[in-house]
């Protein structure tokens, strides 16, 4: 394993996790793109389309489209298919407020952080992402991954 | 529970909180309150707020039915004894509460439709339902702050009326209803009201201008453009109806994210161009033409046979100006008898039509006339329908989607006729 960066993210909604990446460097709307069902994604023109996100750490830039985006994620995580962090580098409230009402209502939540473009970008699916809850975000890439 | 004793250390909040707010995060007025504050003082961070806001009307979009949480959250607040802070209209619902058996909805689908309704009706909200709360009792007035949700009631009212409201989506909505408070951000205040693009039109020929399906088509067009930004038009030398701005906010509010646009001359925050830029220089001009123009208007359209199958109205809900024109237009003639024709509208408006005789003129046609809801929120059109035909820019975007139905856009009289017909009817008058 090796260290990769350890970085100061902004936790917008804090947890402490440890869980596998998956990387892409394209906004993704929870609307329309994330099945709540399976926890899978399911934009076909997203770059992530067919991969299954629940449990990993999503690493994208930020949210966008319906609002109802909010409700996807609640229902992700009624469901236990939500992603265990979303880690973004623009605020995306739809998801926030995904976030938030999952621990108000459900003591369930996936950890929102706030990452800086460039920082961001180091994560490649696969790579091991441990988050504590003062925003630190450690990243690990077994030897021979890219 | 509280987030400290589950172990969970928060940062203290960011939010400056009056002694009433305070309050109601304490949960000394009580735990529905309780809840929705600490929701809205967690997500003003996000707005970029510092503070909170007072409003004084809330537009709900929380009771169209959509998986089980929206239901759950409801229903929470309601048993917690949620109510509303300030007068609040309810947005379309899942089912026509009078008539759904006779439209054929599924009893189990509608009894979770009517408990969502239920929920927010408990919690003191009006039972509107409906998607033009701008055309209601219910409407804001110019400066007030308002929190709404529902895109096309968000631009209209930013847009058209000059009241004040950002888009809050399902469950912030209610949080902001139930508090009376919203994050101090975005249209709220006054600069980010200011337009950044303009919109120069070509002169255009004032047959197309006076014309009703002129509007969602300059509508869709601002949305395909400008995506979230806030554009300026200039050169629309007319002065349009309410119900024709309804159906432009609707249009741009569906291919983009536009909550708020100007229009020079017309719209209350444009008396001028130097107004609605604040004075400062655009970032960018889009010049349109004709051409244009007759470039989007083929985009909403996505069939090209003349096939029909469903021809509807309502998206928004048509007012009740728009159904005495169809009801002028209809009278006397009868639609195809494979063709189902909606009118989607709310239940005062359909109340006031069956007073004036209007609504048995329109059901002698054969038109549903269905209140509360609209065709892409329940599930009222026949699964096996291909082809969509309607004068809404909004239900031509969605109902490819949503319905799985080709759509075909045209004006309303090439609607009714077409319906008459059994086929398309093509009319392009002034847009060739």
């Amino acid at each position: 394993m090796e260290l990769i960066g350890r970085f100061r993210g902004e936790p917008l909604v804090a947890k402490k996790i440890s869980a596998k990446a998956l990387a892409a460097d394209v906004p993704l709307s929870f609307w329309g793109g994330y099945e709540a069902e399976t926890g899978m994604i399911i934009d076909q023109r997203h770059p992530l389309a067919g991969e299954l996100a629940s449990g990993r750490v999503l690493v994208i830039p930020t949210g966008r489209g319906s609002c109802s985006g909010s409700g996807v994620l609640l229902e992700a995580i009624f469901a236990h298919t939500a992603p265990a962090a979303i880690i973004i580098s623009l605020i995306d409230p739809i998801i926030g407020l995904g976030c938030i009402l999952g621990d108000e209502l459900h003591q369930s939540h996936p950890a929102l952080i706030l990452m800086n473009e460039i920082d961001r970008q180091q994560i490649a699916t696969g790579d091991t992402v441990s988050i504590d809850e003062e925003g630190w975000v450690s990243v690990l890439r077994h030897r021979g991954a890219s | 529970m509280t987030l400290a004793d589950r172990g969970v250390k928060q940062r203290p909040s960011p939010i400056a909180l009056t002694t009433a707010e305070s309050e109601m995060v304490s949960g000394k007025r009580g735990p529905a309150l309780e809840l929705a504050s600490r929701i809205l003082i967690r997500m003003a961070p996000m707005y970029g707020a510092s503070s909170l806001l007072p409003v004084t009307k809330a537009h709900l979009d929380g009771v169209i039915l959509s998986g089980s949480s929206g239901l759950a959250f409801a229903e929470r607040l309601a048993d917690l004894g949620g109510q509303v802070a300030v007068p609040t209209s309810l947005n379309v619902m899942s089912m026509d509460q009078e008539r759904w058996r006779s439209w054929g909805q599924d009893a189990d689908y509608a009894g979770r439709a009517y408990r969502l309704g239920q929920a927010y009706v408990r919690m003191g909200a009006q039972p509107t339902f409906t998607c033009a709360p701008y055309q209601t009792a219910y409407a804001p007035s110019f400066g007030e702050q308002i929190a709404w949700s529902e895109s096309n009631a968000v631009a209209y009212a930013n847009s058209v009326i000059g009241a004040r409201t950002n888009r809050y989506g399902d469950y912030l909505d209610v949080c902001c209803a139930l508090t009376g408070r919203v994050p101090a951000a975005g249209l709220h205040l006054d600069e980010p009201r200011l337009a950044t693009v303009v919109i120069q039109l070509d002169p255009l020929h004032d047959e197309l201008v006076s014309r009703d399906d002129f509007y969602p088509v300059l509508g869709y067009f601002l949305g395909t453009s400008v995506a979230d930004e806030i554009p300026v038009v200039c050169g629309l030398e007319t002065t349009p109806s309410e119900d024709q701005l309804k159906s432009l906010a609707a249009a741009a509010a569906s291919s983009g994210a536009i909550a708020m646009f100007h229009i020079v001359g017309i719209t209350p925050e444009a008396p001028s161009i130097t107004d609605a830029l604040g004075g400062r220089v655009p970032t960018r001009t889009i010049r349109v033409t004709l051409a244009d123009l007759n470039k989007t208007r083929e985009q909403l359209s996505t069939s090209r046979t003349d096939d029909v199958d469903v021809v509807a109205f309502g998206s928004p809900h048509c007012s009740l100006e728009e159904c005495r024109t169809l009801a002028r237009l209809m009278a006397g003639q009868r639609a195809a008898k494979d063709v189902d024709v909606f009118i989607t509208t709310s239940r005062v408006v359909r109340e006031l039509l069956a007073r004036s005789g209007d609504l048995a003129i329109l059901e002698s046609f054969g038109a549903r006339v269905t209140a509360d809801t609209c065709i892409v929120v329940a599930p009222l059109v026949n699964p096996s329908a291909r082809v969509l035909m309607t004068n809404s820019a909004k239900y031509a975007h969605y109902g490819p989607g949503l319905l799985n139905v080709a759509s075909v856009y045209a004006s309303t009289e090439a609607c009714v006729e077409s319906a008459i017909l059994g086929r398309v009817v093509r009319e392009d008058g002034p847009w060739s």
